[in-house]
This record gives structure tokens, sequence and C-alpha cells, in this order.
């Protein structure tokens, strides 16, 4: 069983001769940058045909990487889901399962 | 230039209130502790008399008092505060934040001994205990030291090449008790040569949103230190230029350190015995000095007034005429090389071996024990006898 750490997969680390001073972030949003979903070592799995659109997950996430299409459970955001399992916990009719990954690629599911 | 200077009868805790006056910061956070109360409670005198417009903000302790200069600062506010002692030890978390944010806030020290013991009175251990943390640190002999280092500080921790805090050490009750002639300058003469405080993000800025003081992993935290080293060894050219600018408002010079053979110097013309002595000791080596010359010794003083950044080459090539040395420390670093003798040993340490002098380590005045003119006599007379020893002697110690 392999893991791998990824941080900053999007980024190439400047020189201290680049940033800006203190560690100050100068711009905002750049927590999106960041693809949490690297911590990842368990995924979340739905059942879509049991699934009744309760929206509970979306609203219990704490990433927010359940996504929400013409009111309905549309997918999970897979690079910033972090596996935490809160979704699994909190759904009402027991359809969120969430399965040990084995690094298939941070990849959205459809 | 014609500048009208008044003289007014200060304490050193007074003359860093009025020069606080002066500056009129945007936010003072403190909380009191013996001996700097003075500055503070004049201030609050001033705040309560509306002759600042300063938000003065009473907090429940000194760890908040400089998290609300830190967070002030950050929002583009000048701010100060003041503390020494169990004081600054309770705020040595967020000393480490303030300089790693990079926030220019001014701090005066009335340096008092760290407990425990419990002691109110003065030695350096608080201010030397910190002074690894990033803070320029600039240490005043008299009142009228303390007065002007307070606006060299607030020029020096707010250049934008420097962006980092500074503290404004004094000796807790000798120095800030003790009331002498001051020489003050007009309110708009500091206000001029002080300016106005321009952060470039702020955290009012709404228009161009930043975070600061986030969380640094592995990744980048190495490379924010590297950039506060850099600014803080910038701090000791930027000194001598604000420092220049001072003088020609004052008529007083700002340098690294002062040399004094009876009178000041840019250099050691003849002394053989020196002393490194820092804040209120070095006036009353002075003294000694004066007193050794009269009588044909040929003796002399060092009296450091930049700490941090340290200047080690220039005070080597100060000392490499010096053939016998002794460094006064107001403090032990326990179980290591007293702090301003490691520092000096250090410095001499590059000299080449036919002109590195003999160094002699003192502790003196801890818990305020007092250092009389014979105490500095005796170190002197130790270096005409040539008695150096390994161990660190004691000036004044029941031993």
């Amino acid at each position: 069983m392999l893991i791998h750490y990824e941080l900053r997969i999007t980024q190439k680390m400047k020189s201290y001769k680049e940033m800006p001073i203190g560690g100050i972030i100068d711009k905002p949003g750049s927590s999106k940058d960041y693809k949490t979903g690297s911590w990842r070592v368990q995924n979340p799995v739905r059942d879509t045909e049991k699934c009744t659109n309760c929206l509970f997950c979306f609203n219990f996430c704490p990433e927010g990487a359940w996504k929400i299409k013409n009111g309905k459970i549309s997918h999970v955001d897979l690079d910033y889901c972090k596996g935490c399992g809160i979704c699994e916990k909190i759904c009402p009719v027991k359809v969120i399962k969430m399965e040990r990954e084995f690094r298939r690629g941070l990849k959205n599911q459809d | 230039m014609n500048i009208k200077k008044t003289i007014k009868a200060l304490s050193g805790c007074g003359a860093a209130a009025y020069a606080m006056r002066q500056i009129n910061p945007d936010v003072v956070s403190a909380y009191p502790i013996t001996p700097q109360t003075p500055i503070i409670e004049e201030f609050a005198q001033f705040v309560a008399d509306g002759v600042v417009d300063t938000e003065m903000i009473s907090v429940e302790s000194e760890h908040s008092a400089l998290s609300a200069a830190v967070g002030a600062s950050a929002s583009g506010a000048r701010a100060m505060t003041a503390t020494c002692s169990a004081g600054f030890a309770l705020m040595w978390e967020i000393l480490g934040v303030a300089s790693g944010m990079r926030l220019p806030i001014v701090m005066h020290v009335a340096n008092r001994a760290l407990s425990g013991p419990i002691n109110i009175h003065c030695d350096h251990s608080d201010s030397m205990g910190g002074r690894d943390l990033g803070w320029i640190q600039i240490y005043s002999e008299d009142a009228q030291e303390a007065y002007e280092n307070t606006f060299l500080a607030v020029r020096l921790s707010e250049h934008p090449e420097i962006m980092l805090p500074a503290m404004v050490m004094q000796d807790g009750f000798i120095t800030g008790h003790a009331v002498v002639n001051v020489e003050v300058l007009p309110d708009s003469v500091v206000q001029k040569f002080v300016g106005e405080y321009k952060l470039k993000y702020s955290l009012l800025d709404i228009k161009n949103p930043v975070t600061l003081g986030p969380l640094e992993l592995p990744d980048s935290y190495f490379e924010t230190a590297k950039q506060r080293e850099d600014a803080i060894l910038k701090a000791k050219e930027k000194y001598l230029e604000i420092g220049r600018d001072l003088s020609n408002i004052t008529g007083r010079n700002y340098p690294l350190f002062e040399i004094y053979e009876g009178k000041t110097k840019e250099k050691f013309e003849d002394s053989e015995m020196v002393i490194i002595a820092l804040n209120s000791t070095a006036g009353t080596a002075k003294a000694v000095v004066d007193e050794l010359r009269s009588k044909g010794k040929k003796v002399g003083l060092l009296k450091p007034r930049l700490f941090r950044p340290f200047p080690y080459e220039e005070i080597a090539n100060a000392l490499a005429s010096v053939p016998k040395i002794a460094v006064l420390d107001r403090s032990y670093s326990f179980g290591g090389n007293a702090p301003l003798y490691g520092e000096v040993k250090n410095a001499v340490y590059d000299l080449s071996s036919n002109s590195k002098p003999q160094l002699q380590s003192y502790v003196f005045g801890l818990g305020g024990r007092d250092i009389f003119e014979r105490d500095i006599k005796q170190a002197f007379d130790d270096l005409e006898r040539n008695s150096f020893s390994r161990q660190i002697r004691h000036l004044n110690l029941h031993e």
C-alpha cells in the first residue's frame, strides 16, 4: 500500500527573494491552490440511485467538497475532499460509504 | 539648523513618555510592570488630557499588550508599548510573532531582572533573554539617549527595507526613575522626523485583501526566516543613516557604539585597557575613565548602543588596537558566555593573532546590585595586573 505526499502540487516553491515578506499571503482565495485532496486515505462513494438529495452531505462537509447542480448532489470534488467521513456518518439514508483509497489519482468522480 | 530646544526635568521613563507623546502613535496597548510603569502612566495622562490622538488600550496582560499592538500594527496603525522583566517574558511568544510578521512596533524596555527569585530592580536578563527574536535592540545610557533612541527606533523599524520591531532599553529605576535634564525637541520637529506610518499590506485595506500571520509549513518557513535575517542585518547601515538625519536636528551623534577616552572619540587612540559596558553603567565607567586618565592611566570605555544587529566587524576594528579588555555584563547566560562578552569574543575572533586582545568576562549588578566606581576600578586593576581568567569574574558579589 503506497501513500504519496503531495504538498503544493500546483505550485513551484519560490526563492526567499521572491516571496512576500513575513509569510504574508498577498492575494485572496489562495487556499484554492492547495489541493488538500492529497491528504485523503479514504474516498466517499455515493450510491446515486438511492440518494434522496437531502443535501446533508453538502451542508456538513467541512471542506465544501460535495457539489450541487440543479438542486441535486452532483459529485464530490476529489481535489479537496480530505476523506474525513463526516458525510458517511451524517447521511440519513446511509448511501455514502468511505472506501479505502489506493491513490488512483486526483480525478473528479462523476 | 536652528531648532529651539527646551530643557525639561524628566526621568528616563518620563523622557520615554514625552517622546511617545510627540510621536503621537495611533495605538498604545500596555500593562503596568515596575519599573516601566511611569512610562505608561505618564502617557495615559497625556491621553486623558487629550494632548494625543492615541487609542490607549489597557489590556489584561503583557501577552495581550503585544498582541493588541500586533493587530493594530497589521492594520496600518503605529503601535507602541513598554514592558520589562516578567512582562517581557510573558510576551515572549508574541515578540517572535511581531518580528516574524515584520511589524514595526516600538517598545520601551526599562531593564529589570527576570524572575525567579522575584526582583524589581535593574539587570539586563530581560532584553538579553530576547536577543534572538529578530527585534532591533538599542541600549540607552541615560534619559537623553532613551528620548532620542525612541525616534531612531520608529524610523528604523518602519524603514521599508527593514520592517522589523525595535526595542529601546534603559536601566530600570536607575535611568528610568532618576530625574535629569533632558533637552527636548519641538513637537513639530519630531512629527516631521518620524513621518507617517505607511504599511504595504494592511488588514483594513479591503480593496487588496491579504492574510497576515498565516501558517507556514516546512516548505516555506525557512525562506521567511531568511528574509527576516537579511532585514535585520540591513538595520545596521540604516541605523547610521537615520542617525545622521537625527544628528542634523539634535547636534548629537548616534554611532553603533560610543568610544570614550576622557571624551567621546571616533576610535581608541591610546587605550591599553578598555571596559565594555551597556546602559547606565557606561556612565559610571566614564567617570572612572576620567579619574584614571587624570592619573596617567591609558584607559577607555566602549559603550555599545546598537546590540541587534550586532556590529561584529566594527567592534573588532575598534578593539584591534587595545590589548586588554574587560566586558561587563549585567546578566548571565547561564551555562554559557555572558551575552555581551560572548558577542565581543565572537567579534575579536576574526582579528589576526597579533592584534587579538585579551578578554575578561565580568558579571555585575544582577537584581539591581549596585555597581560603584570602585568596582569598575577593580576591573581596570585586574587588567593592569594582567590578571585574566577563563571563569566569569564578578563585581560587588558577596563572595
